[in-house]
């Protein structure tokens, strides 16, 4: 027998006294989902990429010229130029709900890798954060190259706009967070579709992404307040454009960033509610 | 005819005098229900598991097996009761245990999309091994689980009993001090099962601290140095397996088919010529020290089985003796 067959002595090892922090034991988590992406982030990329610049080609040559012959838009701008940002913030909310969603259930139903991860010196809160930390790496790639082809359209009217790429990103994590938190709880995949069809297509709508928000009738306006979308949409739009003010922004941002937190804290909760029972 | 049995254990596990790793009392699992009573999985164990043994958990399905590994594992919280592992407690320093503990889970965990190497990268850096040691260590453990020619090769293909064995190679990248293994084999053809026995039986001639379920009473026989049969969340019987047999069986066993229609008849007939008699759907179990003396006094009596096989008594028959029920339904 050699003694590679079978594994060292066991129960002597020493094990290190210093106990890992939570940052050092989410990037572990995210270190899995990397490796995780290894071979198919560039395919994926692709098809994250090819929809909205499509899009943005046919709005800018396509609809955008239509557009532009008809009723102005605020602020006198090219169709393309305002609709842009808005895309912008829709994509980021759009992979936020992909990533948030059938990841998230196969993880915890049928891929068995948040309770392979569960039974080594990981913890819930470090399965959140370090899925959420991929999934808006993700997010910030689809959006940074999204971002840079809209420049290339002339559309970013202000050295400004470029804050308008993290904020496509806060918009992204004000989706994933809850969704993630609500996603883990559900048993199976029907109510997937309940999401994606009844809250995630409502809220192009309402949020101003395609058309000028005040154009939809009173009634609505403060859904569209209320939807994270819309403040996306705004804070985006403002920066892209160059009319942004310091107030109405971290109005803004403090929407969003209310949604990511406390989207977290929850999905701290629910993990532990589903990984530990 | 006979069939032997296996040569019972003659020595007591060195391990009887070893450290006390796990030890639970009164420990319970309640599931809440949606209006209802909650459901009780543990209702209330006693145990302790020391360094070095074999240690099995016997019952059929929904005795409440996995519900107890999963609260050794630290990954599902007790309701009553206390536990301590490694003399911790899994409400207060779970990840500190798990990082000293090996699980196989009842259902694989494998990323079967990943080569079979990564598994285990991926699994090393969650207990944050350096690379080098994974690498190491993988190689070393493909190795022990004879699967080092498919380490390149995605998970997704292997066969069960091959999945088996990454799982437990993966459970041993941190080198633990507890493998935890729930139901092994289930599943898996006898080859396979031969093949993850005679690995389990390595790993525990090193030492290493094995707790294993398993509703197959050959696996108990053959693996543990001690065990308790479980049965409804409770715990029936404990000690060695030799020592069951001992204590809740006759020697040998005489199983007797008749025809289906004269079963009842024929076992009364049949009264007290055996210390005890079970009658089964279809068999007549005759417990006697004395199977062959015991046929010959069936026969005496002027009843002909239409087969007659004596053989030594198993944990089945001990679990049939505790719970009036059969382990594999
Ligand atoms: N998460 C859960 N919620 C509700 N009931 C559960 C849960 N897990 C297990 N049970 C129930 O507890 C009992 C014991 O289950 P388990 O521990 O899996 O048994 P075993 O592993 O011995 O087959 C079963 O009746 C099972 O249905
Ligand atoms: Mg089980």
């Amino acid at each position: 027998m050699s003694t590679m067959e079978t594994p060292a002595p066991i129960g002597s090892a020493a094990h290190p006294a210093g106990r890992p922090g939570a940052a050092r034991l989410g990037y572990r988590q995210f270190r899995y989902w990397i490796t995780f992406t290894r071979r198919t982030w560039r395919s994926g990329l692709l098809s994250a990429i090819c929809g909205p610049a499509l899009y943005l080609t046919a709005m800018g040559v396509g609809l955008g010229t239509l557009v532009d012959h008809g009723n102005g838009l605020p602020g006198g701008v090219r169709y393309l130029d305002f609709v842009a940002p808005g895309v912008l913030a829709a994509t980021a909310m759009q992979n936020a709900f992909g990533l948030g969603t059938y990841p998230v259930l196969g993880s915890v139903k049928w891929f068995g890798n948040y309770r392979a991860a569960i039974n080594t010196p990981q913890r819930p809160q470090d399965v959140v954060a370090g899925h959420a930390a991929l999934s808006l790496l993700w997010c910030a790639g689809v959006t940074g190259i999204f971002f840079a082809f809209m420049s290339g359209f002339g559309t970013v009217h202000a050295g400004v706009g470029l804050l308008a790429w993290p904020a496509s990103v806060l918009t992204a994590a004000a989706f994933l967070m809850p969704i993630m938190a609500y996603v883990v709880t559900l048993e199976d995949e029907q109510k997937l579709n309940t999401l994606f069809r009844f809250v995630m297509t409502p809220l192009f709508l309402f949020s101003g992404t395609f058309f000028p928000w005040r154009q939809l009738p009173g009634w609505a306006h403060p859904i569209a307040y209320a939807t994270p979308l819309w403040h996306g949409v705004e804070l985006c739009r403002s920066l892209t454009l160059g009319t942004a003010a310091w107030a109405g922004s971290l109005v803004h941002v403090a929407y969003l960033l209310a949604f990511a937190v406390g989207g977290y804290l929850a999905a701290r909760i629910t993990y532990r509610r589903r990984l530990y029972r | 005819m006979r069939v032997s049995g296996r040569n019972q254990p003659s020595t007591a596990p060195a391990s009887a005098r070893g450290e006390i790793l796990i030890e639970a009392r009164g420990l319970s699992k309640h599931f809440a229900k949606k209006g209802a009573e909650p459901f009780t999985a543990v209702a209330g164990i006693d145990f302790e598991v020391r360094r070095g043994e074999v240690f099995g958990f016997l019952g059929p399905n929904g005795a409440g097996k996995s519900t107890t590994m999963r609260m050794i594992g630290c990954v599902s919280p007790s309701t009553g009761g206390s536990l301590r592992v490694f003399g911790m407690d899994p409400a207060a320093d779970g990840p500190a245990i798990r990082a000293r503990l090996g699980v196989v889970p009842q259902e694989d965990t494998l990323d079967t999309e990943m080569q079979v190497r990564d598994n285990l990268h991926v699994y090393g850096r969650y207990f944050g091994l350096p690379r080098a040691v994974i690498r190491e260590r993988t190689e070393r453990l493909l190795e022990f689980v004879q699967l080092a020619d498919r380490a390149r090769d995605k998970v997704e293909p292997l066969s069960g009993g091959m999945k088996r064995r990454l799982t437990i190679a993966r459970s041993l990248i941190n080198e633990p001090e507890i493998l935890i293994l729930d139901e092994p084999t289930t599943g898996l053809d006898p080859q396979a099962r031969h093949v993850v026995w005679d690995r389990l039986y390595r790993l525990k001639q090193r030492g290493t601290t094995l707790i294993l379920t398993t509703h197959y009473m050959d696996e108990a026989e053959q693996l543990c140095d001690r065990l308790v049969v479980m049965d409804k969340g409770r715990i029936a019987a404990e000690g060695a397996p030799h020592e069951l047999i001992a204590r809740y069986c006759t020697r040998e066993v005489l199983e007797l088919r008749f025809p289906l229609d004269e079963q009842d008849q024929s076992a009364q007939k049949a009264a007290g010529i055996a210390q005890k008699v079970e009658v089964l759907p279809d068999r007549v179990l005759m417990y006697a020290d004395d199977g062959d003396g015991a046929l010959q006094a069936v026969r005496a009596r002027g009843l002909e089985p239409l087969t007659a096989l004596v053989r030594r008594s198993t944990l089945e028959d001990v679990f049939l003796t505790l719970t009036g029920r059969t382990l594999v339904d």
